[in-house]
């Protein structure tokens, strides 16, 4: 069967699939992403029930499955709890390799938070280092409105 | 649940690029070869469960192109979108629910037609994570530094995962990356997103998996011994990583208890003969084997180094050359199963290991491991 | 040794163009709490879940994995299925064999989408073969009207027929508080209604939907405990031939002729349409409300418009279709297919309030979608032997 094929060029169809979205945030994502912006504040939620703080916020909590959670505030300071420094220029990589990747328990929660580390040389971070939230001169209500975090001097 | 058995397996050749293959030609070969495998010809299939990964594929409803492919244009036919080993368990389910006998359950991945980096890019969540650039690679890397900070175990043991299994795919003609390097080589290589090194990692790869689960009375119609399932179970932990602790994986020592309690195992460590768990990155063999008690926790990486989960180790751990030769992502899962199954059956060849009564077989789906599949084999009813 | 399954609940949100104040999770999550309720259930007694939608309907890789803090499904075993349109019963029909099977006796089954937020015919593009179909295909519509013009050639019926398929449904919608699009049409006004692809008219199809849908299954061993009237499933089907579009039969849905016979067959029963007392049929366009229930075999090939016209599928006829109003009054994608699925259940369960029909004994759901694809299942009042 295969014999008919011998000599025979695979062809390779280049293409992209074009699939534009938006998301909607939600009333709850929104809250915190105005925050963000108008505040330079960086908000959880906590649920009533087991008393846990999640950042990013939640309309219920995952734990006890009900609705009711109530608006906390938090300093933007916290511990880095890991992080990596990918220094290939993956695709997926908005901006310019070496970029250091983080999660952060910020004080007060329960949950870390997702974020980049910037003002700091790759090999100087440390699972554990003390850091805050710089925000972004212009901010949008997003992520990006909090540039990055940085060591605690 | 009532006793179900794996009386066929086919896979295609894992291979970095196959241009001539399209998804239809990889499901077809794999049927074609699990088919042969068990003596069974399409019409002894009753139904049929295709995996797929519309991202991967780059195609709304994946499972569309290769359904026919499958054998499965005359029969019922659904699919899984997640790894193999998850694909197999919905197959199992459905070879026992009284309205199959047999199930053909497919995978299939080709990476090289897809930038990997996006496509997983496209697993963080949009409104919170998604715009800050991680992949696959990036969150693995987040893991691995925690549970190497956690353990202690270093960047040299973790290497040394990459060089048992790519030597032991040298024995495998199915793998695509059987090689022989040191743990040198492996810390020379690029560093791609601390700590994980070229070396350290899985390729992206094209491949498809095909095995058929029959129940109790149909079992003995295939031509080989069948491999019976002792226990399958699976256990999906919280999403973001930040809400779980990296360093453990919870939901794996979950699926694992379930499906050692499902199979009559009080002690995995001496009772497991063979493991073929989900190495996309090698930090992760250490992990998962930890996890799922197959040695003690912080213990993994002296096993390793001891020469125990060496092909003639006490407790060989993927014998076939694992994910680090050939990672055909989806299907993944299903070559784990097969290399078990073939371990059981005595036709591992150059990497058979010794004692192979009950094997293990673990698939992954979601980032960093947040979902597994465990499943036991053995060869006795 | 293999168990009967039943429904003992579903919820459904009320289903929107649009739903701004929620991501998909928290859409999620709004769906799967009211099946809870209407099942006197907690999380905690859920053993696994079953969730699928259409992925780059949302642009999430993963979305079994990534829904958990909506689905509940943390430290649970999940999967996902996607099966394009079809979704909604591929799932439930996920969840009947996962609990048919002994692996769990609760199963949790949830489809949900969030239409609004992307381009439904650019990601619908790309089910189709890159080289062979995707360059010439344009969107779903095209493909249905050409199976109206091959049956219109075959049996010399016209978009009036089509026409009154809408009409009903619309109808019908008015008693469905769930329904997206409630407010009556008129025959004048679906045939003055822009033409979208002969004979399709604007009115004759299906809305896009922001929307979720929960249902949970229990085995034999909890269901009657959990509700005195389980809706049982008698029988699951899923028929997913064809890659390739030019490979259809035109004009005649051969999955569903395949798929309805070896249901009813299997489950006895002869004459579907004396024994079947309501169809939630998977109709993403009027048309397909006249072909579709001759190849379900309910009547003759050719006789559907003469049925449909006399008022045997409305409220208060013999043979009621899509008392919730069906696909073209809401069409939230991933759950349409379980919004079937829920709506057959509550019609067996005698929950559906200001839609019911009288003294269901059996009820048929169906999905359509990807390539000429069908997914049905049969329910019932009484546990089948």
């Amino acid at each position: 069967m295969s014999d008919i094929f011998k000599g025979v060029e695979p062809m390779v169809l280049k293409s992209k699939i074009n699939v534009p979205y938006h998301w909607w945030a939600g009333d709850t994502a929104s809250k915190f992403l105005v925050a963000l912006r108008d505040g330079q504040a960086i908000t959880g939620t906590r649920c009533v029930k087991c008393r846990k703080v999640y950042v990013p916020p939640r309309k219920s909590c995952p734990v006890c499955f009900n609705a009711e959670t109530e608006w906390v505030d938090l300093s933007g300071e916290g511990t880095v709890v890991t992080f990596t420094v990918t220094r290939r220029q993956r695709a997926a990589l908005q901006g310019k390799a070496p970029v250091i990747f983080a999660l952060i328990k910020l004080d007060g929660a329960d949950t870390a938070m997702l974020h980049r580390l910037g003002g700091v040389k790759p090999e100087d971070v440390k699972i554990g280092m003390r850091v805050k939230a710089v925000f972004a001169g212009e901010r949008k209500a997003r992520v990006q409105d909090i540039e990055h975090f940085t060591p605690v001097k | 649940m009532d006793k179900a058995a794996i009386i066929g397996i086919g896979m295609t050749k894992i291979e970095a690029r196959r241009d001539d293959w399209t998804f239809a030609d990889m499901a077809f070969e794999a049927t074609r070869k699990a088919l042969d495998d068990a003596g069974l010809t399409i019409n002894d299939i009753d139904n049929v469960i295709t995996t797929s990964n519309d991202f991967w594929d780059g195609r709304t409803i994946s499972c569309m192109a290769v359904g026919d492919a499958s054998g499965a244009s005359d029969k019922n036919v659904s699919c899984v979108e997640g790894d193999g080993t998850f694909g197999a368990f919905y197959g199992l389910a459905r070879t026992l629910s009284g309205s199959y006998g047999t199930t053909l359950v497919t995978g299939h991945s080709k990476g090289s037609q897809s930038v990997s980096s996006l496509i997983t890019n496209a697993a963080f969540d949009p409104i919170y994570e998604r715009t800050l650039g991680l992949d696959m690679i990036s969150a693995c890397a987040l893991q691995a530094n925690a549970y190497m900070h956690r353990t202690g175990v270093t960047a040299e043991q973790c290497a040394a995962v990459s060089v048992k299994n790519h030597g032991n795919a040298m024995k495998n003609p199915m793998q695509q990356l059987g090689m022989k390097i040191t743990e040198k080589d492996v810390l020379k290589s690029e560093m791609i997103s601390d700590p994980l090194r070229k070396l350290d990692c899985s390729p992206v790869s094209d491949g498809c998996c095909a095995i058929i689960i029959a129940n109790e009375s149909r079992a003995g119609k295939s031509k080989k011994k069948p491999v019976w399932i002792k226990g399958a179970s699976m256990c999906a932990d919280a999403y973001f990583l930040g809400d779980r602790d990296l360093s453990r994986a919870k939901s794996l020592t979950a699926a694992a208890k379930k499906a050692f309690s499902m199979a009559g195992i009080i002690n995995p460590e001496k009772e497991i003969d063979v493991a073929e768990v989900y190495d996309a990155f090698g930090y992760q063999e250490l992990m998962w084997l930890e996890a799922m008690g197959l040695c003690g926790d912080g213990e993994a990486a002296k096993l390793l180094g001891e020469g125990h989960l060496d092909i003639g180790g006490t407790m060989p751990v993927n014998p076939s050359g694992g994910l680090m030769a050939g990672h055909p992502v989806i299907a993944a899962g299903l070559y784990r199963i097969a290399e078990v199954v073939k371990q059981i059956r005595g036709e591992a060849g150059k990497y058979q290991v010794k004692k192979a009564d009950i094997g293990l077989a673990q698939g992954v789906n979601g980032l960093c491991g947040q979902s597994h599949c465990v499943w036991i084999l053995g060869k006795d009813r | 040794m293999a168990k009967r399954v039943a429904i003992v609940g579903t919820g459904q949100t009320f289903h929107k163009s649009h739903r701004p104040d929620v991501n998909g999770q928290e859409l999620i999550h709004e769906a799967v709490t009211r099946a809870l309720t209407d099942a006197q259930l907690s999380i905690n007694d859920i053993d696994a879940i079953v969730i699928g939608n259409m992925d780059h309907f949302e642009g999430i890789n993963y979305v079994d994995c990534w829904s958990v803090d909506g689905s509940g499904g943390t430290m649970k075993p999940i999967i996902k299925i996607t099966t394009g349109g079809t979704t909604g019963c591929t799932i439930a029909i996920g969840g009947y064999h996962l609990v048919a099977s002994g692996a769990f006796d609760k199963v949790l089954v949830i489809g949900w989408e969030k239409n609004s937020e992307s381009d439904t015919s650019g990601a619908i593009t790309t089910a189709f073969d890159p080289v062979w179909d995707r360059l010439v295909f344009a969107g779903a519509i095209s493909g249905l009207a050409a199976e109206a013009q091959a049956y219109m050639a075959r049996y010399g019926a016209s978009d009036r027929d089509g026409a009154r398929v809408s009409v009903r449904d619309r109808k019908h919608a008015m008693n469905n508080p769930h329904a997206q699009l409630r407010k009556e049409v008129s025959l004048e006004e679906v045939l003055a209604s822009p033409m979208l692809a002969d004979p399709i008219h604007l009115l004759d199809v299906c809305p896009r939907t922001d929307g979720a849908c929960a249902v949970i299954m229990a085995s034999e061993d909890s269901a009657e405990k959990i509700t005195k009237k389980p809706d049982w499933i008698w029988g699951t089907g899923n028929r997913h031939s064809y890659a390739y579009l030019g490979d259809a039969d035109y004009g005649r849905l051969t999955s569903m002729e395949r798929t309805a016979k070896e249901i009813f067959k299997k489950a006895g029963i002869k004459e579907p349409r004396k024994e079947i007392n309501v169809i939630e049929l998977y109709q993403p366009y009027s048309f397909a409300g006249i072909i579709w229930i001759e190849d379900m075999g309910i009547v003759p090939h050719g006789k559907g418009a003469e049925y449909i016209w006399s008022g045997a599928t409305d409220m208060g006829g013999e043979l009621p279709i899509n008392p919730s109003g069906g696909v073209i009054s809401c069409n939230p994608i991933g759950a349409t297919g379980l919004v079937r699925c829920a709506e057959a259940a509550m019609q067996v369960m005698g929950k559906a309030e200001g839609r019911q029909v009288p003294d269901v004994n059996f009820a048929v759901s169906t999905g359509f979608g990807g390539c000429w694809w069908t997914d049905m299942i049969l329910h019932g009042a009484k546990k089948p032997n």
